[in-house]
């Protein structure tokens, strides 16, 4: 009982001592920060992704607490409102930026686009992409070994195994601009994101010619400029062979879609203009 | 017998085409010559569609310093200046001819004398090498009249002739020492005078006996010119390892070059280029290129005219065998495999090897068991397990303090790791990473002053 | 022209295209060859009993880590690379023959479970998960850990008789050599032992630097003991000699030191690490409370090399 006792007390007084000697090395090494910059912290979504360019949230809040002026800063996660909440804690003028999510520009499924040869090398598009024009007859596309599936910390991202592209959940896309990044290929875009998810975009991104373009790939973009021909608001431009649609200057009237012999014009949430209102026009 | 200390391997030799003395390739009907067949800038094409060249016409020339012209290997019409597809299925500008008979240039002399007499002063010969649009013919394509540019403040004390061909399979330089002793060794004294140097070593590993006994013989005139057979090991061609090996002075990790402790190396096959350049006024137009692998019928040496489709030469070769196939644009430890097999030969290319069956494939990864081979194979001292990992994980300032900038990319980590991990991929890719930001770090130093 | 070559499917991935046709599991079928003269001659000296604690030893730990890789791990089966193996025949031979069976198996649990799993399996163990196993089994059960009298010997190993004899009477070097002594399985039969170090070499599965080394460091710590205590003539070699062939110096330093997970990356480094094995075994040895100490010093050894790996460092290329 005596030994018991012992034990229990000589482990009480270490550990009182030990409380002690943390308290003042606490003190005596306390760094002086501005208080402010654990409450902006808090109001940030803690995700730490980089999507805002620093290394974490806690970056983040240090330069929106320091900077006189916050308009370049922008948290792609907690968007707009959680910008406004910290500005007007901060008292300084909210960055405005409006909402995006991750486009893959890529149609290139399997079924589509045929194997040509056999990759063989460390499962990474950056490391298969820094060898070779890829596993397909297309150069420009989609790699499909998912390094952008790894660098979602979002799980926005997922490789579908039946074409063996990425697909994109907009629910849970930041636009944090990650796989953007990881793209050796530069195939993911951030487009403006509509109400209700809904978008037109060229889903390709290759330069080459109309008839290699067709040959390696039943879904690319031939560059016969016939959606540039008939978009009404001058959204849609050609440049060395690929049709690119400006997200600012869309405004989804799907014609595009409809002239595309390819495909390669892609609809999402949207239903497709009737087919004989296009041939009434033509 | 001398080698270098530091690390290597002794992977299979294969040289199945040791034997096979150089056959001259039949003219191609149409050739392929790339703009960019050399590190630097693409060259900017002197020629249109639909005018005639002669061999040995300069059709491309060199975009400032460092780059490298390119001349007309057969003779026929421009009929195309387009991108065409490399061997890896990415296309890159190139200027393509049609061959009509085969016509050369009236100031080529293509007797068979070998000229020992050289009038010409130092800057004089360097001029000439690079109006001969000569680059290493080893792999790495460097400009060879840049390489000879001595920077202000170093001083060349040996030329070096690379003889070493570690690459398994390939016997291309065996061929070229064994076959034109003589030029080689002019050309070796070529480089010597141009640099003004009085010392010349001539590596070259002991599986080649011909070799070494012919290059002796041919050099034995000269007191200056010292063949040194050296023990086999890989990576002993590689610039640095054989600088160890022949003189025992390391050089530096980068920057620092070769010239830093004196040393210009170069390829037995390019120091035959540079004496047809000088002596012959010959351009490069054609190399000699080993066709090998154990499901090739003939493994042979070729000499071939630049541009010509590599298919042709497997073809000559007896074919690519049946079943799972690696074609390889250089040898099994640091050659490039290739998908577009009717890609041109450019000038770096010495060799093409096919690898079949079961050699084709990677063996499946495990997990690393620490067993340190890695570490102990680096010829550079480095830790391949540590910067593999790093780079997968993208722990990039770990990587640059790793030193995975001096890593020469030999493979010896990954072809001797027996969980057969692919570290070497992901350390060329950390390599690439770190050294653009090493890039962009100087840049925006620069450009702050 | 080349038409066929088109269609056909070729395979592409970064250089090097040569690998080396050592595998994980070629190397631990070379270290279960390279232990089988040891096993052979532990039989000659201890009969069949031997052969039955191995088996039990190795089944348990190969059954072990099926059992976890499949229900706890959920990963693909990792025993076909027959690292379990070596562990069970290495727990054995650090076991008496007199040990009772559900102590292997606890044994072998200890050092699959708790030393190499739980830390992910091959590759990530800090400890040498045999040792881990034989010291658990030591601590728990010292009585039936220390029972060495059997039949043909009796009374405690060589080590044991002269940690308690005050003056060293000389040793059967000769017995030493060939297993003719009382003790653990494999750790009798120096000469057996030596032969697997020689077949391990020539396969070039492990260097000879760190076995060596720890022999040289115990001989010459040996050595000097002997001259400071003052002993003259023949004892001056036979102690270092009595030393490296006695207990489990020889299983030790060969196959359990070596151990690739648990020993450093780099030459230099398995160097200082074989010099603290050496050391700190002779100082067991000598001033400890137990006859051997070889186990305690690859522990403890092993617990520094991740502190080594950082420290020491290859001379890279080019930098004096």
């Amino acid at each position: 009982m005596e030994v018991l006792l012992f034990t229990v007390l000589t482990l009480c007084a270490l550990g009182v001592l030990s409380a002690v000697v943390l308290y003042f090395v606490a003190r005596r090494f306390r760094v002086e920060e501005d208080p402010r910059i654990d409450e902006v912290e808090k109001m940030l979504p803690g995700a730490n992704c980089g999507g805002c360019g620093f290394a974490g949230c806690r970056g983040m809040a240090d330069a929106l607490v320091t900077h006189e002026d916050i308009s370049a800063l922008y948290c792609p996660v907690g968007g707009a409102e959680c910008m406004n909440r910290v500005a007007s804690y901060l008292g300084k003028s909210a960055p405005v930026k409006e909402a995006q999510t991750a486009t893959v520009r890529c149609g290139g499924a399997c079924a589509q686009r045929p194997r040509t040869n056999t990759y063989d090398g460390a499962r990474s598009c950056a490391v298969a992409a820094s060898l070779y024009a890829g596993e397909t007859g297309c150069a420009f596309g989609c790699v499909g070994f998912g390094d952008c599936v790894k660098v979602c910390t979002f799980g926005a991202l997922r490789m579908n195994p039946q074409t063996g592209l990425p697909e994109v959940d907009p629910e849970k896309c930041t636009a944090c601009g990650a796989c953007v990044k990881a793209c050796p290929k530069h195939i993911i875009e951030l487009r403006k994101r509509w109400p209700g998810n809904r978008a037109v975009y060229v889903s390709c991104v290759s330069h080459d010619r109309g008839a290699a373009v067709m040959k390696a790939c039943k879904a690319g973009c031939i560059g016969c400029g016939k959606c540039v021909k008939v978009c009404p608001f001058g959204a849609i431009t050609l440049d060395k062979n690929l049709a690119y649609i400006d997200p600012q200057k869309c405004r989804l009237c799907r014609k595009c879609v409809n002239e595309c012999p390819t495909g390669a014009i892609v609809l999402s949430n949207m239903k497709p203009l009737p087919v004989d209102k296009v041939q009434v026009k033509e | 017998m001398k080698t270098f200390r530091k690390g290597g391997i002794h992977p299979s030799e294969n040289k199945l085409s040791a034997g096979a003395a150089i056959e001259e390739f039949a003219l191609p009907d149409v050739v392929v010559l790339p703009l960019s067949q050399h590190i630097g800038a693409p060259a900017t094409p002197v020629v249109a569609v639909g005018d005639h060249v002669v061999v040995g016409q300069l059709v491309a020339e060199a975009t400032g310093f460092v780059s490298a012209r390119v001349h007309a290997s057969v003779s026929g019409t421009v009929v195309a200046i387009e991108p065409r597809l490399n061997p890896q299925g990415i296309k890159q500008p190139a200027i393509v001819i049609r061959r009509e008979e085969d016509q050369w240039a009236p100031e080529i002399d293509r007797s068979q004398r070998v000229v020992t007499e050289c009038v010409l002063s130092g800057a004089e010969i360097i001029e000439k090498i690079r109006r001969a649009g000569i680059v290493g013919l080893g792999g790495a394509t460097f400009p060879t009249h840049v390489k000879l540019t001595i920077p202000a403040g170093r001083k060349a004390e040996f030329v070096i002739v690379n003889g070493a061909e570690c690459e398994p399979y390939l016997t291309s330089d065996q061929r070229v020492m064994t076959e034109r002793s003589g030029e080689v060794v002019e050309g070796a004294r070529l480089l010597a005078k141009a640099l003004g140097v009085t010392r010349v070593l001539i590596g070259i590993e002991n599986n080649k006996p011909e070799a070494i006994a012919r290059m002796t013989e041919a050099a034995a005139r000269y007191p200056e010119i010292e063949v040194v057979p050296l023990r086999m090991k890989y990576p002993q061609g590689g610039e640095k390892q054989l600088i160890a090996a022949l003189t025992g002075r390391e050089v530096p990790p980068p920057p620092a070059l070769p010239i830093d402790v004196g040393a210009v190396v170069s390829n037995a096959s390019t120091v035959l280029a540079v004496y047809e350049a000088v002596q012959k006024d010959k351009p490069l137009v054609e190399r000699v290129v080993t066709v090998t692998g154990k499901g090739l019928k003939e493994p042979k040496n070729l000499l071939v005219r630049l541009g010509t489709p590599m298919s042709a030469l497997i073809e000559v070769a007896g074919g690519l065998p049946e079943g799972d196939c690696k074609v390889l644009g250089g040898g099994p430890m640091m050659g490039r495999a290739m998908i577009q097999l009717d890609a041109p030969v450019t000038k770096g290319c010495s060799g093409i090897t096919v690898l079949s069956g079961a050699d084709a494939s990677r063996q499946p990864a495990q997990t690393c068991i620490k067993c340190a081979k890695c570490v102990a194979a680096c010829p550079m001292g480095l830790e391949p397990y540590l910067l593999s990992k790093g780079a997968q994980r993208q722990k990039w300032e770990a990587l640059e303090a790793g030193d995975v900038t001096s890593c020469i990319e030999c493979g010896c980590c990954q072809a001797t790791c027996p969980a057969h991990l692919p570290l070497l991929d992901w350390i060329r890719l950390g390599k690439q990473t770190v050294s653009g930001m090493i890039r962009a770090r100087a840049m925006a130093q620069t450009s702050r002053k | 022209m080349m038409n066929a070559d088109k269609v056909k499917n070729l395979i592409v991935a970064p250089s090097p295209h040569v690998q080396t046709t050592q595998t994980t599991q070629s190397i631990m079928r070379d270290v279960l060859i390279a232990l089988l003269p040891a096993l052979l001659v532990s039989t000659w000296a201890f009969g069949w009993r031997v052969i039955g604690i191995t088996a039990l030893s190795v089944v348990c730990c190969v059954g072990f880590e099926y059992l976890i890789q499949r229900f706890v791990v959920r990963g693909a089966s990792t025993v076909g690379n027959l690292s379990a193996a070596v562990t069970g025949v290495l727990l054995a031979f650090n076991l008496p023959v007199t040990i009772p069976w559900w102590i292997v198996v606890i044994g072998a649990f200890v050092a699959i479970a708790v030393a190499k799993m739980t830390f992910g399996g091959l590759g990530k163990n800090p400890f040498n998960p045999a040792i881990v196993g034989r010291v658990f089994l030591l601590i728990a059960y010292p009585v039936q850990m220390t029972s060495f009298a059997t039949d043909a010997f009796t009374g405690a190993t060589p080590l044991a008789a002269m940690k308690f004899s005050p003056v060293f009477a000389g040793a059967e070097l000769g017995d030493l050599f060939i297993g003719n002594v009382a003790g653990s399985l494999g750790e009798v039969a120096a000469g057996a032992l030596l032969l697997g170090f020689a077949y391990l070499l020539w396969r070039r599965v492990i260097t000879w630097h760190i076995p060596v080394t720890i022999f040289i460091t115990m001989a010459l710590f040996a050595f000097f003991v002997a001259w400071g205590r003052g002993w003259t003539g023949a004892a001056l070699w036979e102690f270092p000699m009595f030393h490296l062939l006695a207990g489990g110096a020889m299983l030790g330093a060969i196959f359990m030191a070596t151990d690739y997970v648990t020993s450093p990356m780099t030459v230099r480094g398995g160097v200082i690490y074989a010099v603290g094995i050496g050391a700190l075994t002779m100082c067991f040895r000598l001033w400890g409370a137990y006859p051997e100490g070889m186990s305690f010093a690859i522990l403890i050894m092993n617990a520094t090399v991740p502190l080594i790996n950082k420290y020491v460092k290859n001379r890279r290329f080019g930098v004096k």
